[in-house]
């Protein structure tokens, strides 16, 4: 078998595995609110310095 | 003056300071929520964001209704038996620090497992164990820190709802093919023969076959289905060519590869759904947050207290309340339904209902109308109409509630469409005609070539862009519309009605004028000092309205709730309060806001406020002057005189109007082939604002009710009203603009097409060009549009 058969195979697979996280995520929400986690994310440094310092 | 800043809210501590922790704080209760974040090491609040929160009110008693087991089951979004996960509104989350503090909930509770907020929509979703805390103690929770939940009608009635991700899926599968497509095409764009293209290419096409199938049965499904309505109801809509050009270049495609004639068109085809779906996306993109549907239901609360025969308090779900009951209405609780007041002091506002922001009093035997909010202590009603009878809400069983006024408005490019999809129609017959005599073997060809390259997308991509920018720069500037079509509609009105109390008037500012016997120094001094140690509104103004005086120390001060305020100087004694109050005698017949004073029970006069009008009332009807204005409102000629010096000439006024009589107007107008934009505030409007071509919404609080409108514009943007409307007539101008450009394309594509030499490459390079050319035309044509406003 020709290696192209394997690597259009190959290719196709890892994009499908991408389009089905992707579907996932929506499915989950992820997409619903997409400014509170870019404000959340950054809360868990400050806590942690904040337990730190005591 | 005292300019400390609350260290909590962030408000002028003017009155009284309380030092606690070397912090100063304005009340006791922003203190408390200090109190409450330093124990359970929640401080960090404070770092966040400066002066984030909101004082706490006083809510005893308020949510007494959420020990009602169905009540509960109607609010819950998920129900296990132990674990109970509730979704709040709360109004005041605004910043970081209440994200934060938000969740970090089960630091104060443990019962409480997770906290999660969307800030867009600014509600938290609260999971907890109801066998150790019941929801009432979390509402009180939250509301003892600041952020006191907003639960209305409308949540008992709208349960579970389901988000609607469909757009989302077409897209993300419309561009993975998109994208796919593109890697296996692009070898054969450059046509060369050579030896390992020729071996592999049919595997090339079929799986590009392979990666447009859901795109066309998927993705591009709503196309096909808003083309045969468009059919049935014999109106030739944008979707029409659209899914015209999808099937024919999906099969075209499909029979070059079977027959292997060619690569077919399935790059184009794939990037077409995916530019279309796009603009779809960006068009469909509005306020969360705002909510343009609204009606009474969103502002009543759910559940208030019933004395039963017996003399008990009972929580009562609104829908059960019944005519000859009796209701127990706490401070700051709103009157569900009309009914007769019993006993008690009532000062109601019915700010939400009129505009009118000053509290009416009113005594025992009066009748209390539905929408008013009660100011000052318990009072008890009988109920005399249901909640859905009742005067207010009546307005909403109209039929112009239940009218879609989208459906029924032709779009710009609706209007051009049906002369598009004629066009095109035609002019793939001719030439196919043409080429039947010439070289019928090419006829086929030229015949779809020309559906392809017509196909309108730019044209469908021009609106949803243009006034999907627009709409977000409007944003910017405080003025939120439902959706993008309001802009065009926006540009289509001639006439203008304003409602007077709240629109044109402030209850931000009033203006108070003395009348009575003149006052000394000494006597103003007094009344500052008074009124300085009172909460009350109207002595919070008056206190300001003396702001040069000096303070004198005032001694056996006490405020009588709901009547006024006495108070010693030395020898003096001055009362400031109620008519009633202050020299034992009602006024008949006055309905301003005025406050009365005696000194030695001696009567001095009366300040009477008023509201202000606007800055810039005068400037926004000069700059309209070309449209028919009106002046509707539901008070008194009392300011007609002004009003007629003030306002232009033409300007028509109307008084003393009911919400229907103002909805009447609106339809009268429009019987006169007026395109009509109401512009209101109240609950009154609603149905103005329902009947018009356009309602909006002024707002002195974009978060607090608004009634159902078209829009929402902040009140600080009142003068620029001139300047919207003439952007979004811009707007349209630049949609007309698109469709030049986009025809300049058509045509140039169209010589391919119809001299039957179309490559697939061509339409490859053609179709995107046009979308994208479009898309930044309008982007900076929209934005300098949008630098113009203030």
């Amino acid at each position: 078998m020709s290696v192209i058969y394997l690597l259009l195979s190959v290719s196709v697979l890892v994009a499908i595995v991408f389009f089905i996280a992707f579907i996932y995520s929506v499915k989950k929400g992820q997409y619903d609110d997409s400014y509170t986690p870019s404000v959340r994310m950054l809360f868990d440094d400050e806590l942690v310095k904040e337990k730190t310092n005591k | 003056m005292n300019t400390t800043q609350c260290y909590h809210c962030g408000n002028d501590c003017d009155t009284t300071t309380i030092v606690f922790d070397k912090k100063s704080f304005c009340c006791n209760g922003c203190k408390t929520v200090y109190e409450i974040f330093s124990e359970n090491e929640l401080t960090c609040y404070y770092d966040l964001q400066q002066n984030p929160g909101a004082v706490p009110k006083e809510i005893k008693g308020k949510y007494d209704f959420l020990d009602n087991e169905t009540i509960i089951e109607k609010l819950l979004e998920f129900n296990d038996g132990d674990t109970q996960i509730i979704n709040l509104y709360i109004p005041h989350i605004h910043c970081s620090s209440c994200i934060w503090v938000l969740e970090n909930l089960h630091k104060l509770h443990k019962s409480i497992t997770t906290s999660q907020v969307n800030f867009p929509k600014k509600t938290v979703r609260i999971t907890y164990k109801s066998s150790q805390i019941s929801l009432k103690e979390i509402v009180l929770l939250i509301s003892s820190i600041g952020y006191e939940p907003y639960i209305s009608l409308e949540d008992y009635e709208v349960g579970k709802k389901q988000v609607d991700r469909s757009l989302l899926y077409k897209l993300g599968i419309a561009g993975f093919s998109f994208g796919n497509v593109m890697f296996l095409s692009f070898p054969e764009y450059f046509e060369v023969s050579e030896f390992w293209l020729e071996q592999y290419k049919h595997i090339f096409r079929w799986m590009m076959f392979a990666f447009s199938l859901p795109v066309v049965l998927y993705a591009g499904s709503d196309y096909f289905i808003s083309a045969y309505k468009g059919l049935r109801s014999k109106i030739l809509n944008i979707d029409i060519p659209i899914a015209l050009g999808i099937s024919v270049l999906f099969i075209r495609s499909t029979i070059e590869i079977i027959f292997d004639l060619g690569t077919g068109f399935f790059d184009s085809l794939t990037g077409l759904v995916f530019f279309l779906l796009l603009g779809k996306f960006f068009q469909q993109r509005t306020y969360n947050y705002l909510s343009f549907e609204r009606d009474y239901k969103s502002y009543f609360p759910i559940a208030v207290t019933r004395i039963t025969s017996k003399g008990k308090e009972e929580s009562t779900q609104i829908y059960n309340v019944e005519k000859g009951d009796r209701l127990l209405i706490r401070n700051q609780e709103l009157i569900p339904v009309d009914g007769i007041l019993i006993n008690g002091d009532a000062q109601i506002d019915y700010s939400f209902v009129t505009g009118e922001a000053e509290p009416v009093a009113k005594k025992s035997g009066d009748k209390l109308f539905a929408g008013g909010k009660q100011l000052s202590g318990i009072i008890e009603m009988e109920v005399l109409k249901s909640v859905e009878q009742s005067y207010l809400t009546q307005l909403w069983s109209n039929d112009v509630f239940k009218k879609d006024k989208s459906s029924s408005f032709k779009t710009i490019t609706d209007t051009i469409s049906k002369n598009f999809t004629i066009a095109v129609l035609s002019i793939a017959f001719i030439a196919t005609a043409f080429w039947l005599f010439i070289d019928n073997s090419k006829a086929l060809n030229v015949f779809t070539a020309v559906l392809i390259i017509a196909c309108p997308c730019a044209i469908a991509l021009a609106a949803p862009f243009t006034l999907g920018n627009m709409l977000r720069i409007f944003g910017k500037k405080k003025f939120y519309l439902k959706n993008a079509t309001v802009i065009e509609q926006l540009a289509e009105t001639d006439a203008i009605v304003f409602d007077k109390t709240g629109t044109l008037t402030t209850h931000k500012e009033n203006t108070i004028n003395y009348f009575g016997s003149k006052l000394n120094h000494i006597e103003k001094s007094i009344l500052k000092s008074s009124l300085r140690s009172s909460n009350h509104p109207l002595s919070r103004n008056l206190y300001h309205f003396f702001e040069s005086e000096e303070t004198i120390t005032i001694t056996n001060f006490q405020e009588h709730i709901g009547k006024g305020l006495e108070a010693n100087h030395q020898e003096t004694l001055v009362k400031i309060g109620s008519s009633s109050f202050v020299k034992n005698a009602c006024e008949p017949g006055n309905l301003d806001t005025s406050v009365h004073i005696s000194f030695n029970n001696q009567y001095k006069g009366k300040f009477v406020f008023k509201n202000a009008y606007r800055q810039g009332v005068s400037k926004v009807f000069k700059e309209l002057n070309e449209y028919n204005l009106s002046v509707v409102s539901g008070d008194n000629e009392g300011e007609k005189v002004y009003l007629e010096k003030y306002l232009p000439q033409k300007t028509k006024l109307l008084f003393n109007q009911k919400p229907a009589d103002k909805l009447n107007y609106v339809a009268q107008l429009q019987k006169e082939n007026h395109k009509v934009i109401m512009i209101g505030d109240g609950l009154n409007d609603a149905g103005a604002l329902a009947q018009s071509n356009v309602g909006i919404a002024l707002s002195e609080n974009i978060n607090v009710f608004s009634p159902a409108c078209d829009g929402i514009l902040d009140a600080s943007q009142f003068n620029q009203i001139g300047s919207f409307i003439k952007a979004s007539k811009k707007a349209v101008q630049i949609i007309k603009y698109c469709f030049l450009l986009s025809l300049l394309y058509n045509i140039v594509g169209l010589y391919f097409a119809v001299t039957g030499q179309l490559q697939p490459v061509i339409a490859a390079i053609l179709m995107p060009l046009s979308s994208i050319s479009i898309v930044i035309f309008t982007t900076i044509a929209t934005n300098l549009v949008g630098k113009k406003l203030k």
